[in-house]
């Protein structure tokens, strides 16, 4: 933890030193005020650069994933292939193979990441994250029930995950309310709703027929294994269109942290906005979920990754964001390379990660 | 429930349940002019019924303080003149128009609230805590404007905590931690405080220390205080008003001289007890009878 510098005489958060940085808020903050006084923003200084860094190691990551493979390819020819300039093979690598893969990690990564920051704020919880409380598993449910009932396709399946996925979502907030609802109720009924899920799961498997079993459980791992436009560019959109009114709903996230009461003595209606950070939080799981199966981990560490390197107070959704797009990003790097040429589900590689993370938050907590 | 303590002194009639339109206590304004009042409210939580038939009126300019046992209904009376809580009849009226009525952030810049409980996000600091009291002045595009900035200043010089603005709120002592909710409140500017039990986790000193600040800010800056307190002695100490509780009515209310006798801590606490003058400021002081331990 870098604290900033204590030694000089204590300004107030108002009053500018040298260089437009305010001090008084314990870190460097950066008003902006223009139109007059119209418009004005406070910045914390060290959240943006972390940002801009994370951002940076994922467009690396991205570049790494589009020049490295079977097809080794150098950046001057990657760029020629994404304006158009390159010729077939070449093109068809960069622009049909690659780019869609590695796009898709860094939306679905960015998607869970947010959404994990969403309900941790909400639950006020760490644990509290869309993976741990069912969400993801309920919408395997989904998916599931379309591959042994209707028999697959990529769009019945992703249908099949999204109703899945905002069902459970609406049983475990309609079993967690009680005169509101409130994040540890919300945990535990999550847990056990995803534990009874789970199992339900199991037992389609078992049932079902080798073959759909097999396609089953591939799905099951979360894999963005043959990821083409087909699926990239309607998540890309749709992820896009599920941010916008996150812009509206993050300040008043940052308050729903004070409590209840507090948060609603200053205004705020927060069952409302409670409500309408859930179904954001949940679509953006269930949109990922639909495009590539459960991804677990990205949900649940980025958050708190993010906020251990920002030193933030709470989580915070942009740099959740730009925190899970590099996790998955380079997850999915490592399920393609790693053992190459088999290719490993990034779930796989996610939920190993996410194993240790696990364990070592629990510890952390119980020390607590 | 109605019982009447009779007081030595002239008494304030007591509101009754089916609520006597004369409880605007010694000034001569019209009754109901006062800024809040809550007109005939039954509140309580999904079918349990706290208090009912409830006539309030806040004195502007007042410092108020809501006394009364455990599970009077006090808190709850509190929140329903917040807001945070909805009568299932009657009304609280704020500024002639019904506080439901009004949009939840112009309600939030005209009446503060300091909640029993409150959460500091972890790695918070004090200044950035007392900035989130300026939601209600804030839009999309506002974020930070110099009224806010000032706001803060302001609030955190009230209070004595701008020596604490970088620190981190879970650094500090419980003493300091209450002073800077507080100072959240303030920065919000509201002409209205509500503080729901502010001196409960606090040792003597700061508990003094947190009621001569309120006791400033109702003197000094005009904030119509209303606070529900535990401690009897304190609330006869800096109260202006004084509003006494008990299974769900008003008992008795005015200024603490003139209503805190004997028979009115019995009858509402079940204490017997002998009231003489605080040595320090004249204001009643209850002393509980008890049994003498020493011969």
């Amino acid at each position: 933890m870098s604290a900033p510098v204590r030694d000089q005489v204590p300004t107030s958060p108002g009053v500018p030193d040298d260089g437009g940085h305010r001090r008084g808020f314990g870190r460097p903050t950066r008003v902006v005020r223009a139109f007059g006084g119209r418009v004005s923003l406070r910045l914390d200084v060290r959240t943006l650069a972390v940002c801009a860094a994370l951002a940076l190691v994922g467009l690396a990551l991205g570049v790494v994933a589009l020049t490295t493979g079977d097809y080794p390819l150098s950046v001057p020819q990657v760029l020629d292939a994404l304006v158009g300039a390159a010729d077939g093979p070449v093109r068809l690598v960069v622009v049909e193979w690659r780019l869609p893969r590695a796009l898709l990690a860094l939306v679905l990564g960015a998607a869970l990441g947010t959404s994990g920051a969403i309900f941790q704020s909400i639950t006020r919880n760490p644990l509290g994250s869309p993976d741990v409380i069912g969400f993801s598993t309920g919408a395997y449910t989904g998916a599931l029930v379309v591959i042994l009932v209707v028999g697959g396709g990529y769009a019945g399946v992703a249908a099949g995950a999204l109703v899945g996925g905002v069902l459970t979502a609406a049983a475990v907030y309609l079993l967690a309310y009680r005169r509101g609802v409130q994040g540890f109720r919300l945990v535990v009924v999550g847990i056990a709703v995803s534990a009874m899920l789970a199992s339900v799961n199991q037992w389609l498997v078992v049932t079902a027929d080798l073959e759909t079993a097999m396609a089953a459980a591939v799905w099951g791992a979360g894999s963005l294994h043959g990821a083409t436009w087909a699926q990239a560019a309607p998540a890309s959109v749709l992820a896009v269109l599920l941010v916008l009114p996150l812009a509206w709903l993050a300040p008043r996230m940052g308050l729903l942290e004070l409590g209840d009461d507090a948060a609603a003595a200053l205004g705020l209606r927060t069952e409302r906005v409670r409500l309408a950070l859930v179904v954001v939080g949940v679509a953006l799981t269930a949109l990922a979920t639909a495009a590539a199966g459960p991804i677990a981990f990205v949900a649940l560490a980025a958050p708190q990754l993010a906020r251990r390197l920002t030193g933030a107070p709470g989580v915070r959704l942009l740099p959740a964001a730009v925190m899970g797009a590099v996790l998955l990003a380079a997850s999915d790097l490592v399920a393609q390379r790693a053992f190459a040429p088999t290719q490993l589900p990034v779930g796989v590689v996610t939920v190993s990660l996410g194993g240790f993370y696990l364990v070592w938050l629990l510890v952390r907590e119980a020390r607590k | 429930m109605t019982t009447n303590p009779q007081t030595g002194r002239t008494p304030v009639p007591p509101s009754s349940l089916a609520g006597t339109p004369a409880d605007a206590p010694v000034t001569d304004a019209a009754p109901r002019a006062d800024r809040l009042h809550a007109d005939g409210i039954t509140v309580g939580y999904d079918d349990r019924v706290i208090a009912r038939d409830l006539d309030v009126s806040i004195p502007d300019g007042s410092f108020t303080v809501i006394v009364g046992p455990n599970a009077c209904g006090k808190s709850t009376l509190l929140r329903a003149l917040s807001r945070l809580l909805k009568p299932s009849r009657g009304q609280v009226v704020l500024d002639g128009r019904s506080i439901s009525s009004i949009p939840a952030k112009e309600v939030a810049r005209r009446l503060g609230l300091l909640p029993q409980s409150s959460i500091a996000p972890e790695g918070i600091t004090v200044a950035d805590l007392v900035a989130r009291g300026r939601y209600p002045h804030q839009t999309l595009l506002r974020q930070w404007s110099r009224e806010d900035e000032a706001a803060v200043l302001g609030a955190l010089a009230a209070t004595g905590t701008t020596g604490l603005a970088d620190r981190l709120v879970d650094e500090l002592s419980g003493g300091q931690r209450q002073r800077v909710w507080v100072a959240m409140v303030l920065a919000q500017e509201t002409p209205i405080l509500l503080l729901d039990e502010p001196t409960t986790f606090l040792d003597i000193a700061h508990q003094i220390e947190l009621l001569e600040l309120c006791a400033d800010l109702n003197r000094d800056r005009g904030h119509t205080l209303v606070a529900v307190l535990h401690d009897l002695n304190h609330a006869c100490r800096y109260a202006t008003h004084l509003i006494a509780m008990k299974d769900g009515a008003i008992v008795a209310e005015g200024a603490p001289g003139d209503v805190v006798t004997a028979a009115l801590v019995e009858d509402v606490f079940g204490l017997p007890c002998r009231i003489i003058p605080d040595p320090v400021t004249g204001t009643p002081l209850v002393v509980p009878e008890g049994r003498p331990r020493r011969a």
